[in-house]
């Protein structure tokens, strides 16, 4: 038997429900990689005695014959999920000794599918960058490296420390939060799977707000099937959430092996950009040929209002988080100044020194675009072209039954690269900005290695709560695909 | 706007001019009331709202705005804004939003309060204000709207430190907005007076000025009449009568003395310095908010149907005007009927009163001159008075059945406000029972006729003299006679034709 953090997800829950292995032993695999795995800076905190005791608790229902559907199984927790008792940061300094006295409804559900907390993850400062180089806590670090090169990559972001743990095999799979392509981005330059379900499947209680209307949570594993179980379990209505939906969860899992006969896949013409990299062009028509040769059809689409799409997303998710980081101000909890002289002082310190310099600019950018004068000019129009965005998928729908595109325009890149320059970071959101906008499912999932021996990752985008098919088709893309590559372990002391 | 709302009050209502040394002024106010919704529950989670609590001991991790909390909407507060824009007479919006007003202060834990902004849950209505003199003037209502209250800054506990209650963090309240229809102090005071008494009636808040679940802020302009509005003031928070009577005053002198000193009028926030008596600007204009409005994207927008509203208007309580329509049909005066709705205590005791099958216009009668004016003397609100409606109506009833005279009822009501008891124990135990036997009444006239044979030939030539002879008789028989009888009586024995 190879190590036992080289189980997907699914074999780990078979061989433990099997009692081939104990929860306990499974959990002990991974405290140990992820404690020899610090070099990468994957974890904020970590938290091996929860999981131990946690597993204990795990492998006593099985021995009682009462297990749940994630029975001893370990995993991350971005650490933008509030967890109670245990410190989340949110990659934040402003909340560095934050200890909730709650537990977010997706974490929660997690735990009461029998799951096993290993600790929390890096990310970037409340989710805001696309490399994880934001974060307070250092940058997280891809354990993937380019063909005989030592040069440390990014492992995208903002769900970083997601992405980096399920490639590194720190866990079985994390959860992550998706607000313009936080856990599609990282999950494509891992070379692992991730989904964004539609808006509102999963419940954004106790989790820490970026952009209300855009931030959605979701799952980074392995393969399709271990996403699709993880989504199962994460997703619920939620009372305390007015914006989740009440429809009924499917048993993903059930339906991944149903193939794309039939299935009409459209192609978006918008997304051929100009700078793209070559050797993603070509991934994505190798992923077209892949479906059709599955029965799929392929039909060329157009979605015409794609090129506002990243205006639009940097007014509306910068507006909201203008007013949802507010809360941070220094009186109730998280960083407060030392000795300030009035109450301004006590913001205009406590902030200055809490948030970093991604989250500054995106506050000042929120806080001008809601201004008066300003208002019109931009949040409004951006309102306005939002609903275009969201036509333009409508329109498509009518051809098809899901898109098919590339997930980033090019491959990993290395740490230092483009953080000095954030426009050419946004643009690395280009296409993943557009799903959140129109609040659709999307679904990222390894399609090949570049000549450098990098992942490059497609992304399918589906109709609202048809997740089902999207994970159908991606289980698709993942045979046809058939890749076995992972990173080499570089990174144990 | 203005000019719209100036077609609005009747014509016939005259103005309280000022005079100024340029000639008159007319002032022109309108007010922004603030009622807390009467609800256990806060407007987006379940803390309680009871007042007095412990400091901070009702708050939620959604009232602290802790990192990943969202709001939830309460629906009997909607339901209260809805029943309260059924009482305003107004359109309800069966879809409005909630945007987030943002700006930063220490009591605001989310750095925003979640308010509606363009789309209120009511739109226009208005309320009937009763002026002395029976003048009825109509003030526009602009809006309602529902927005979450700020929790309490506390500044005098350290001297170097302030202190932050949040219980009051996220109660709900019902912001209704005025036409700029109120011409003087006097009106302004008795429409806040017209819509305490509005929701009082319909159970939505409980319009404790003094706790401070209903305070107004106050917009004071001033002009020549027939000009166009002229800037306004804002005077800030106000949570008694009395002071905002006195504020506007101020305020209107204030203008008016700026105005014909050459100056011009700054739109400004003021509030009032009850100790002085002035108002003064509360910030400078460095400090003006932009509070970024935008739709609150953690909430969907508000929407209900029809037929809930129909179900809430079919289950809405009379109200004054209605009442007030009901008891003039009984026969009371528009007076007495107003003073009776006024207030929704005063109201209801009335109602027990009717219930007991009173004559209405005998227990309005009874109340307004007797019973009232003893409150009043005394300092008591009705429900702190020492006798009950049904007391009351005992006394009314006994009069009415002639058991005991209007003077005996008044001896009755002496004896309840001093000893307490039951009216008809006490005329019983106390003899205060009304002479109708018109024998023992007869003895007496003859009595007082025989010792006075003077004074009856000067009545014969003067009948009404025969008042005295009445006087006589009622002191002989200590008050209990009944006064027509023994006028009658007196007058057949001097041979007096009765008038009429």
């Amino acid at each position: 038997m190879s190590d036992l953090t080289d189980f997907t997800l699914a074999e780990a829950r078979d061989a433990v429900a099997g009692k081939k292995i104990s929860a306990k032993e499974l959990t002990q695999g991974f405290v140990t990689a992820m404690e020899g795995a610090r070099a990468l800076n994957i974890f904020v905190t970590e938290t091996p005695d929860i999981a131990l005791k946690m597993a204990e608790a795990s492998d006593a229902r099985i021995a009682a014959g009462t297990a749940r559907p994630l029975e001893g199984l370990p995993l991350g927790i971005k650490d933008l999920y509030c967890t109670k008792g245990v410190r989340t940061t949110a990659g934040s300094k402003i909340l560095e000794n934050y200890v909730p006295q709650y537990e977010s409804t997706v974490s929660q559900n997690l735990w009461d599918n029998g799951a096993v907390m290993l600790g929390k993850l890096n990310l970037d400062e409340f989710a805001m960058g696309s490399s994880n180089e934001t974060s307070a806590y250092g940058p997280c670090i891809s354990p993937w490296r380019a063909k005989d090169s030592k040069t440390a990559l990014v492992p995208g972001g903002s769900s970083g420390g997601s992405s980096a743990a399920v490639a590194a095999r720190l866990c079985l799979g994390a959860t992550a939060t998706d607000t313009g392509g936080s856990i599609r981005t990282p999950a494509a330059v891992t070379g692992t799977v991730g989904i964004k379900p539609t808006y509102g499947r999963c419940s954004r209680w106790g989790i820490v707000a970026f952009a209300s209307s855009l931030d959605q949570a979701g799952p980074i594993a392995k393969t399709v099937r271990d996403t699709a179980i993880l989504l199962k379990a994460m997703a619920s209505i939620d009372d305390k959430d007015s914006t989740s939906v009440d429809l009924p969860v499917p048993d993903y899992e059930a339906g991944i092996e149903g193939g794309v006969k039939g299935l009409r896949i459209g192609i978006p013409k918008e997304y051929r950009v100009e700078g793209t990299d070559p050797e993603i062009a070509a991934v994505w028509e190798k992923g077209a040929e892949w479906l059709k040769a599955q029965g799929a059809e392929i039909v060329e689409v157009s979605l015409p209002h794609t090129k506002y799409a990243l205006p639009t997303y940097y007014i509306v998710a910068p507006a909201e988080c203008s007013s949802n980081l507010a809360r941070y101000d220094g009186v109730r909890f998280g960083h407060r100044a030392a000795d300030p002289k009035d109450l301004i002082d006590l913001y205009e310190r406590s902030r200055a020194e809490g948030f970093g310099a991604e989250v500054r600019r995106r506050i000042l950018i929120g806080t001008y675009v809601l201004s008066a004068g300003y208002y019109d000019a931009y949040y409004l129009r951006a309102q306005k072209l939002r609903t275009l965005i969201k036509r333009d998928f409508e329109e498509a729908y009518k051809k098809c039954d899901m898109l098919l595109t590339p997930a980033t325009p090019s491959p990993a890149f290395a740490i230092g690269e483009k953080i000095a320059d954030p426009v050419t970071m946004y643009l690395y959101d280009v296409f993943t900005v557009t799903v959140n906008l129109a609040g659709l499912p999307a679904l990222v999932v390894p399609a090949g290695l570049n000549t450098a021996g990098l992942p490059l990752g497609l992304q399918l985008i589906g109709k609202a709560f048809d997740e089902a098919t999207l994970f159908r088709a991606g289980r698709a893309l993942e045979i046809a695909a058939d890749l076995k590559a992972k990173p080499q372990n570089w990174w144990s002391q | 706007m203005a000019i719209q709302s100036e077609e609005r009050i009747n014509g016939a209502r005259k103005s309280k001019l000022i005079q100024g040394s340029t000639g008159a002024w007319e002032v022109v106010i309108g007010l922004e009331v603030h009622c807390q919704v009467l609800s256990k529950a806060k407007l987006f989670s379940g803390a309680s709202t009871e007042f007095g609590a412990d400091p901070n001991s009702q708050v939620s991790f959604v009232d602290a705005a802790m990192p990943g909390m969202l709001p939830v909407i309460n629906k009997f507060c909607v339901e209260q804004a809805v029943r309260t824009g059924l009482g305003l007479k107004a359109e309800i919006n069966l879809t409005s939003v909630f945007d987030r007003k943002n700006y930063f202060y220490a009591d605001l834990p989310a750095g925003y309060q979640i308010s509606q902004f363009k789309n209120p849950i009511v739109g226009e209505g208005e309320v009937l204000v009763d002026l002395p003199g029976g003048e009825v003037a109509r003030v526009g209502i602009e809006r309602l709207h529902l927005e979450q209250d700020a929790g309490k800054s506390i500044h005098d506990q350290s001297p170097d430190s302030s202190f932050v209650d949040l219980n009051r963090a996220g109660i709900a309240l019902m912001e209704i907005v005025s036409r700029p229809d109120m011409r003087s102090s006097e009106e302004a005071a008795a429409y806040l007076k017209k819509l305490r008494a509005i929701v009082r009636y319909l159970g939505t808040c409980d319009g404790n000025m003094e706790e401070g679940s209903m305070r107004a802020d106050v917009n004071v302009s001033v002009r020549k009449p027939g000009d166009p509005l002229n800037t306004r003031c804002e005077i800030k928070n106000m949570n008694s009568m009395r002071f905002i009577v006195q504020a506007i005053e101020y305020e209107a002198r204030r203008q008016i003395d700026v105005l014909e000193s050459g100056g011009r009028i700054k739109q400004e926030t003021l509030l009032f310095d009850t100790k002085l008596g002035e108002t003064r600007p509360m910030r400078s204009k460095e400090e003006a908010h932009d509070y970024r409005y935008f739709p609150d994207p953690d909430l969907l927008p508000l929407s209900f149907e029809q037929a809930w509203v129909d179900e809430i208007a079919a289950s809405l309580p009379e109200l004054p005007d209605a009442k007030k329509d009901r008891f003039t049909a009984m026969g009371l005066s528009t007076y007495d009927a107003l003073v009776l709705v006024a207030e929704k205590e005063t109201a209801d005791y009335f109602e027990v009163m009717l219930a007991e099958g009173v004559d209405a216009k005998a227990a309005a009668n009874w109340l307004n001159n007797e019973y009232f004016g003893r409150l009043n003397k005394a300092g008591l609100a009705l429900s702190e008075g020492p006798v009950s409606a049904h007391a009351n109506s005992e006394i009314v009833k006994m009069v009415g059945e002639n058991i005991i005279s209007s003077k005996g009822a008044k001896d009755v009501l002496d004896i309840l406000w001093a000893e307490g008891g039951a009216p008809r124990s006490i005329v019983e135990s106390r003899g205060l029972k009304q002479v109708t036997d018109t024998s023992a009444i007869e003895k007496a006239v003859d009595a007082v006729i025989a010792a006075n044979p003077d004074k009856v030939e000067a009545a014969k030539a003067k009948p009404t003299l025969a008042g005295w002879f009445v006087g006589q008789v009622m002191k002989a028989t200590g008050g209990k006679a009944n006064p027509a009888t023994v006028n009658a009586l007196v007058k057949a024995r001097l041979g007096i034709a009765e008038e009429g």
